[in-house]
């Protein structure tokens, strides 16, 4: 296998169609105008000494290592600074370059600790490389002198040399190594856009510093990792390889937190993880990350990890540990039990969106064929189920049109309920990139986001509405359009139904869809608005995000639809920069959606009432299928309430604090009688569990994850799981137990199963993926290569459609008792429940959960910044402690859910999407006063789950 | 059934009504139906008849007159 070394072309490929070509070494080399010629040397295989030069930065020409010599001028140019030109003839080995470049190396040498034999970077230093590479054997300067290198100097302190910067838990700064290249620098700015360091000090004196002199926990710093893996020498390096030491081999693999879908290098020596690298071809990422994919993968040998499966009776029960045969043999006699007395319809499960789409396949695939029922659904039905039903129903495609490049191409971004540096973090970073490029940005959010007011980013408007009135924004926005006359009218009568538009656009400018009307509930300066319609209507390609914020409301759909609208009328759509962009949350969430995860669909969104596509199902699995939708979560619990659903399966998803409304989602678990969960912790679902089937991480299986872009990507194992099974493995063996009789002996005949079964799919297996890395679907006869944009000649559906979208006010509403509106998000460091980063240093940056409150309304109910304080709903009450900030308006009070004390779901109510049941997370009418600490139901809860997590394991099995 | 469970069924049916009713109401009924149809599990299409059977308390007029449609159509296939 070997280590994967990705060539550094040192200076960033140009994106000039006109070529160009010149004499290297007398070779002669062709490339795009301006492309430097250290770039356009490597591509020929002549590696240029270089130090402060690296592909993912803008060339600085500091080091004065990369010198050359062109024919007929004058001097030694630097290459990584100096771009081609026709005809030039250049040398890159002369004895002048020869002895510059030795005397450069000497003096970087001189000051430059000589502990190589026990420096963590040896092996992986390009200080070491270059010496070698010069030919350095001598240093005549000695320590003597002025140095950063040792403590002390001739008996005195040395106020040049700095100790070690430990503060960041995942990697360490040693200042006396470092050489001032400026890489790190330069990729906190232009690579992650976070501006944390800077160069303090000129000539000898200069040093990195993060923000102004602090220690990097404390500084802006968000530990993306992009300057540990830009610095050439030790000075920034992973604590990991200073404990472990080098990698051997690494494998390509995918990260499993968020939707961008990051593609890693996991480094390896043996079966222990060294570090994670990102990988620079990876087309999500182009080789940045964020802390959570970088870092935060500690959790997979946490000692909290369950890798035995277990059992009990009853939930009051201890657990007891058993053998594979038992728990799946209990699972199976169970579920039997169950049908026979209570009907088919009585069972069900839930997929998993942080699973591989082949494991979330076989999950449905056991549920619709061995358990005979519809009654399946997943976690996206808790973020983005709105963002399926919305662009089906418009564009005809229950996915995003573009992928992440597009961003590169966009003039106007219009983000609206999201917040891509929290949630995104790295496409958010190569969303600040283009912003600084000089892209215009729109914010519609009722908090004041990061994006809004970061580093050399600032937002032109940010429209900051009450929570709870897209729909009324998002149309009011229409009726500028419409109204001033910005629509493209040419696009529309090319590509959508005209009547349907007319009837839209007599909608949208009737006067109460007027900026001047809404503005009295949406709480956005009419004026403000229009301005921003404008621009996005008129600024050139324009590209609208989306997220949670949108979707998880009682009219997630219909802003979805809007949204759509929107794009539609201005000619967004179809072509790199524009397009309607949902963020996802989780790795899977597309992938889960794609491998009919939901009740009413099979793969690929075809309904289960359609008897030509059930029928090629029925044939290939060999058991008849339900046309009739099952139910979906939130009906499940319903049911289990009343007694007609009795028993589900449910595979990685903590459904009891990731969903709306706890303490119902706990009184349908505990009517249950028999609760499968599948999972890496006991998660808090598992306090309601029967049987307890411990999962695998990311890094223990093969498989596929589609991430925002609809992007498939390849997971692959690199080490064996430690609970024994890959995911996908524990489902077939439940499947066989009820005899099913499947033989799947690897997830690429899985992969070929769905292709089979999927027209979007037929040209995805992995074959395909290892030959193109990745593909975006559909992927077919028609697009072998994939579509990385949609809609391009026409809309998938034929002509797109407009859809009225009227403003339904939600019925959670505020008034004299719950006088303010809570809304949720989440934080960079923390993921989703939080299962896995809180098992990893990423809670140094979050310990818990708080809440955001206006200084105005804290003023009024006494409240004080740190101090504890209880929120109230309809639902039910907990206690956090209170950030006092202007960050959030006055009216309205926020917070995260990635603790499980927090319950901060005991208030969310069960209002949910009109269409899809998405549940209004966005939206809770709360009262909130100051308190002494948790709520009694928070210490009740603490307590009944230490005991319903207790392992008796004197009575193990085995 | 509930009365927790049937005020959701009412809830879910009224807020379609409400998001359909812009269509116009020639186009607005049969696309209520056809939603509930689509996404509703038959023990929940059983329960809403049932409500609808005993008076349909709490359903809006263009929900309640949605329901009966597919109500009478399950009825005559
Ligand atoms: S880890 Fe990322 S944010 Fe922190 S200093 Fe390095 S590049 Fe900047
Ligand atoms: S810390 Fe590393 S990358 Fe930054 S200036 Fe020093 S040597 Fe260069
Ligand atoms: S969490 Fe998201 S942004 Fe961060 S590394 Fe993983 S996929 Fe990339
Ligand atoms: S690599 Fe060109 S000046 Fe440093």
């Amino acid at each position: 296998m070997g280590l994967i070394k990705e060539i550094d072309f040192g200076t960033p490929a140009s994106k000039a169609v006109k070529m160009v070509t010149l004499t290297i070494d007398g070779v002669a080399v062709t490339v795009p105008e301006g492309t430097s010629i250290m770039r356009a040397a490597m591509e020929m295989g002549t590696a240029i000494p270089k130090l402060c030069a690296t592909d993912m930065l803008d060339a600085f020409g500091s080091c004065r290592l990369c010198l050359i010599e062109v024919e007929g001028r004058n001097g030694t140019p630097a290459s990584c600074t100096t771009p081609v030109a026709e005809g030039i003839v250049v040398h890159t080995q002369t004895e002048r370059l020869k002895s510059i470049r030795k005397g450069v190396m000497e003096l970087y040498i001189s000051d430059h600790p000589l502990d190589c034999l026990t420096c963590a970077a040896n092996g992986d230093c390009e200080l070491q490389d270059m010496a070698g590479a010069v030919g350095l054997r001598e240093v005549r300067y000695g320590y003597e002198g002025d140095n950063h290198v040792f403590a002390k100097q001739g008996g005195a302190a040395n106020d040049q040399w700095l100790p070690k910067d430990e503060s960041n838990p995942y990697f360490s700064y040693d200042p006396s190594k470092c050489i001032v290249c400026n890489r790190c620098v330069r990729a906190c700015e232009e690579v992650q856009g976070t501006f944390a360091l800077t160069i303090s000090g000129r000539g000898f004196d200069s040093r990195v510093s993060p923000g102004m002199s602090e220690a990097f926990f404390e500084s802006e710093c968000v530990s993306c990792g992009a300057c540990v893996q830009a610095c050439p020498t030790a000075t920034l390096t992973e604590k990991k390889v200073i404990e472990v030491g080098q990698p051997e081999h690494s494998v390509i693999t995918t990260c499993a937190y968020c939707g961008v879908g990051c593609t890693f290098k996991a480094e390896m020596r043996g079966e222990e993880l060294v570090r994670m690298v990102p990988w620079k071809d990876g087309k999500a990422n182009r080789g940045h990350s964020c802390v959570k994919g970088r870092f935060a993968w500690g959790y997979a040998s946490h000692r909290d990890r369950i890798t035995k499966p277990m059992v009990r009776d009853k939930i009051t029960d201890p657990w007891r540990e058993t053998t594979w045969e038992e728990a799946i043999g209990r699972v199976a006699s169970e579920f039997n039990r169950i049908q026979d007395k209570y009907g088919r319809t009585a069972v069900g499960g839930i997929t998993s969106s942080r699973c591989t789409n082949e494991e979330t396949f076989l999950v449905q695939k056991l549920i619709r064929a061995g358990f005979g029922t519809n009654n399946v659904d997943t976690c996206a039905r808790v973020c983005h189920s709105p963002t399926g039903y919305g662009l089906k129903t418009t564009f005809g495609t229950s996915a995003g049109t573009q992928d992440f490049d597009s961003v590169e191409d966009t003039d106007v971004i219009l983000v609206i309920g999201a917040n891509p540096t929290d949630g995104h973090p790295v496409f958010g970073s190569r969303m600040k990139k283009r912003l600084r490029e000089g892209a215009r940005l729109i914010v519609v959010d009722p908090r004041r986001i990061d994006l809004v007011r970061t580093p050399h980013v600032k937002a032109d408007h940010h429209l900051a509405l009450r929570p709870g009135t897209n729909v009324a924004v998002v149309t009011s926005m229409a009726h500028v359009i419409v109204t001033e006359g910005l629509a493209d009218e040419a696009f529309i009568a090319e590509r959508c139904d005209l009547l349907e538009y007319r009837e839209w656009a007599a909608f949208v400018a009737d006067p109460r869809h007027a900026p001047e009307t809404t503005q009295a509930f949406t709480g956005v300066p009419a004026e403000e608005l229009r301005r921003a319609a404008r621009l996005y209507a008129t600024g050139g390609n324009g590209a609208i995000y989306y997220g949670l914020g949108v979707t998880e409301h009682s009219q997630g759909s219909t802003t979805v639809m809007a949204i759509a609208n929107l794009a539609m009328a201005t000619g967004n759509i179809g072509r790199p920069g524009v397009g309607v962009n949902p963020l996802r949350g989780q790795n899977n969430v597309q992938g889960a959606c794609d491998m009919g995860s939901f009740p009413h669909e099979l793969t690929g969104y075809r309904h289960v009432n359609d008897d030509a596509t059930r029928a090629i199902f029925e044939t290939l699995w060999g058991r008849p299928l339900d046309k009739e939708p099952g139910l979906r979560i939130p009906n499940m619990l319903d049911a289990a309430v009343d007694g007609t659903f009795k028993a589900i399966y449910i595979q990685g998803e903590d459904i009891l604090q990731s969903d709306p409304n706890t303490t119902h989602v706990a009184a349908g678990l505990e009517a249950m009688e028999c609760v499968v969960v599948q999972d890496l912790f006991l998660n808090e679902t598992a306090n309601y569990a029967h049987v307890f089937l411990p999962g695998s991480t990311f890094l223990e299986k093969d498989g596929t994850f589609t991430n925002a872009e609809r992007r498939i990507q390849r997971v692959r194992r690199v080490m064996s799981p430690k609970n024994g099974y890959a995911d996908w493995e524990i489902t077939q063996l439940i499947a066989n137990a009820l005899g099913l009789g499947w033989a799947y002996a690897h997830p690429s005949e899985i992969m070929d199963e769905i292709a089979y079964l999927t027209p979007t799919f037929t040209g995805v297996s992995f074959e395909t993926l290892e030959r193109l890395g990745s593909v975006q679907w559909p992927c077919n006869e028609e697009h072998p290569e994939g579509t990385p944009i949609m809609h391009v000649d026409r809309f998938v559906r034929g002509r797109g459609q407009f859809v009225l979208t009227e403003y339904v006010p939600t019925d959670e509403r505020t008034g004299a008792r719950f006088p303010l509106i809570l809304t949720t998000g989440r934080i960079l460091s923390q993921y989703n429940v939080g299962a896995q980063t809180r098992r990893t240093d990423n809670s140094l940056w979050h310990e818990e959960d708080r809440l955001e409150i206006h200084p105005h309304d804290a003023e009024q109910r006494g409240v004080n910044d740190g101090e504890w304080v209880k929120i109230q709903s309809r639902a039910g009450e907990t206690a956090l402690r209170a950030v006092v900030t202007d960050r959030v308006a006055p009216g309205v009070v926020y917070t995260t859910f990635h603790h499980p004390l927090t319950q901060a779901n005991v208030i969310t109510t069960d209002f949910s999407d009109w269409a899809t049941n998405c549940p209004e997370y966005k939206v809770t009418a709360v009262q909130v006063s100051p308190s002494n600490g948790p709520t009694r139901y928070q210490e009740d809860y603490d307590a009944f789950t230490k005991q319903s997590r207790r392992i008796a394991t004197a009575e193990a099995a085995e | 059934m509930s009365h927790k469970t049937l005020d959701t069924l009412v809830m879910m049916a009224n807020q379609i009504a409400r998001n359909m009713m812009i269509q116009g109401e020639e186009r607005a009924l049969p696309q209520i139906s056809e939603h509930i149809r689509l996404y509703w599990d038959p023990r929940m299409r059983k329960a809403i008849d049932a409500h609808l059977d005993a008076g349909g308390e709490g359903l809006d007029d263009l929900a309640r007159r949605a329901l009966t449609a597919l109500r009478d159509e399950r009825a005559a296939s």
